[in-house]
């Protein structure tokens, strides 16, 4: 539905966007995630002829955008799109949902029964004619959603929707993402720096970092198979320890660490350089005492650096030779009874530990 | 001192009893005003969202020079629209000279380049989201010159009411162009509330001046309280 061949943007000296190729399917929810100024905005404005590129090319179900005139008219009119910031036109609710049926000559009656349908799955029905700018700031991005969804697009860009709203709206601007994508067949691309955002909504992720996609698959192979180094990072993927592949064979490799040994599933070869990438919810922490089965995992004796609370879990650091960091219960951490300085033994599976290429890109 | 509160009583003597004379003279100068703020408010307005947003060469070095004429002084616009309608002037042979029609053009002219700065401001004020909502639901140029006009309609109302308190508070243009004649016919006199002020003072007429400037002082409070009605609506 959305083609993207090697498109460019840069503002002055900056280069925002470098040649990003990716194709988001019709019907599809497709995320962009990535760090604040990695571009996402710019893509999206890009797409929703809002700016123009330097290189590339851009269609939307098989025709460029790069067009003038009706042509291009007829384009943006197949999309809508919702921005970060709640903006309202100074009017009425029912007038701001109005706005793009008015631009599109659709008549009287009509523009009453649209607006009434979206005005009820948004669940403002009743606010026609309170004004759209005393509303508060989820109900106006709402609102916002609705303006755009009224002329049934096919496209739907939203760009971080979510960003400067109360968790209560965020929930209800999600579910109405759903919602549209699941009961109008809408293609919705969104953009988030909420990774978990992107996992809870889209089908696919794409994760643009400084101008590139990064890494392009199903929630779950990015959070769970990230490509990079930076990417691993960005997912909030906790322990990234470097070394050097030294035994390998029937899927799991010996991985040297400054002279401590991981066992890991990889593909690399012997002598290749990695990222081992490890979970901090994956890692457990056990008394050197040594109960439980630790047959064919990775145990690695250390000392307790820290136990720092996060929400309802403690984050424990433990210097192995190089530090990890594992999340735990309080309950986990109190009947382990461990503390600060005390020797430990940290244990996880060699699945748990995902192999990337040391090298960036 | 006495004299000045003795004037006051007159004044309000004046006002009270709506006198012939004094209230002539209010209505010319209202009428004068607002048809040049409306001929105005006609050019300013799309001239001012032309230039904001025109991509031109030239574009910041107009938009400097409409702020520096934000204090064109009126006799010298009065001088300008004299020389051109003057009998020697181009204009010359339509006979404007002297007449309600010059004061409308002079304070027009004067009003301009405010009304249109002004406007230019209120348009480029409009938050560029709004900007960008109404390109994505497929406006037209011509739907979102209108739309854009509509979020900033209290900005150039504001800009209309400054125009119009510049317009009826001026004097030299008037007096140039208009030449504060007092002829039977109300359409062919020429007394506006400022030349009659600045004509009674220097004739001593205390009481009928501070009459006519509590009733320009009064008029531009009521456009002011007007607008600032229609903005709080």
């Amino acid at each position: 539905m959305i083609d993207l061949k090697s498109v460019s943007k840069r503002f002055d000296d900056t280069v925002v966007l470098r040649r990003v190729t990716a194709r988001v399917e019709r019907g599809e929810i497709f995320a962009v995630i990535g760090p604040s100024g990695s571009g996402k905005s710019t893509l999206l404005r890009l797409i929703n002829l809002l700016d123009t590129p330097e290189g590339g090319e851009i269609r939307i179900g098989g025709s460029s955008i790069h067009t003038k005139g009706d042509q291009r008219l007829r384009i943006r009119r197949m999309m809508g799109m919702v921005f970060q910031k709640p903006a309202a036109f100074s009017a009425t609710v029912y007038e701001n949902v109005a706005v793009g049926l008015r631009f599109r000559g659709v008549s009287e009656g009509t523009i009453r029964e649209k607006v009434g349908d979206a005005l009820d799955v948004i669940g403002l029905a009743g606010y026609e004619e309170r004004k759209a700018r005393t509303l508060s700031g989820g109900e106006m991005q709402r609102v916002a959603l609705a303006r755009a969804m009224v002329t049934e697009p096919e496209v739907l860009l939203m760009d971080e929707p979510t960003a400067n709203l109360d968790p209560v709206s965020v929930g209800m601007i999600e579910e109405l993402v759903l919602q549209i994508n699941r009961d109008l067949g809408t293609t919705i691309m969104i953009s988030t720096h909420d990774m978990y955002q992107g996992q809870r909504l889209a089908h696919r992720i794409g994760v643009l970092m400084d101008g590139v996609f990064a890494q392009v698959g199903t929630p779950r192979e990015v959070f769970t198979l990230p490509t990079s180094r930076e990417v691993a990072r960005f997912i909030g993927i906790e322990n990234i320890i470097e070394g050097v592949v030294v035994a390998a064979g029937s899927g799991i490799a010996v991985i040297d660490i400054g002279g401590t040994s991981i066992r890991a599933v990889s593909p690399f070869g012997v002598g290749e350089e990695v990222c081992l990438c490890i979970r901090s919810e994956d890692l457990r922490i056990l008394r050197p005492s040594g109960e439980g089965d630790l047959h064919g995992k990775n145990s690695l004796p250390g000392t307790v650096l820290s136990i720092a609370p996060r929400g309802p879990f403690s984050r424990v650091t433990v210097d192995c030779g190089f530090v990890l960091t594992s999340i735990l219960s309080w309950k986990t951490v109190d009947s382990l009874g461990i503390e600060e300085g005390e020797q430990v033994v940290v244990s996880f599976v060699p699945e748990a530990v995902h192999a990337v290429r040391a090298a960036r890109g | 001192m006495y004299e000045i509160i003795e004037g006051f009583i007159e004044a309000g003597r004046l006002i009270i009893t709506l006198d012939p004379d004094v209230m002539t003279i209010a209505a010319r100068s209202v009428i004068v005003s607002f048809v040049a703020t409306i001929a105005a408010t006609l050019i300013s307005v799309p001239l001012g969202a032309a230039i904001n947003f025109g991509t031109f060469p030239g574009r910041k070095g107009l938009i400097n020079l409409i702020q520096t004429l934000y204090s064109l002084p009126t006799v010298i616009v009065g001088l300008l629209i004299f020389l051109l309608i003057s009998r020697v002037g181009p204009f010359g042979f339509m006979r404007l000279l002297f007449t309600p029609t010059a004061m409308i053009i002079a304070q027009t002219v004067l009003v301009l380049p405010i009304m249109t700065g002004l406007t230019i401001s209120a348009l480029s004020g409009v938050d560029p989201v709004i900007r960008d909502t109404l390109h994505s639901l497929g406006a037209t140029r011509l739907q979102f010159l209108i739309n854009v006009m509509k979020e900033a309609r209290f900005a150039i109302l504001a800009t209309v009411a400054v125009g119009f308190g510049r317009a009826i508070s001026e004097v030299g243009a008037a007096i140039l162009v208009g030449g504060n004649i007092m002829a039977s016919s109300f359409m062919r006199s020429t007394r506006v509330l400022t030349t009659a002020i600045s004509l009674e003072t220097s004739m001593g007429n205390i009481p009928k001046s501070i009459a006519l400037g509590i009733i320009l002082l009064t008029i531009a409070l009521g456009v002011n309280l007007a607008i600032t009605m229609v903005q709080h609506r």
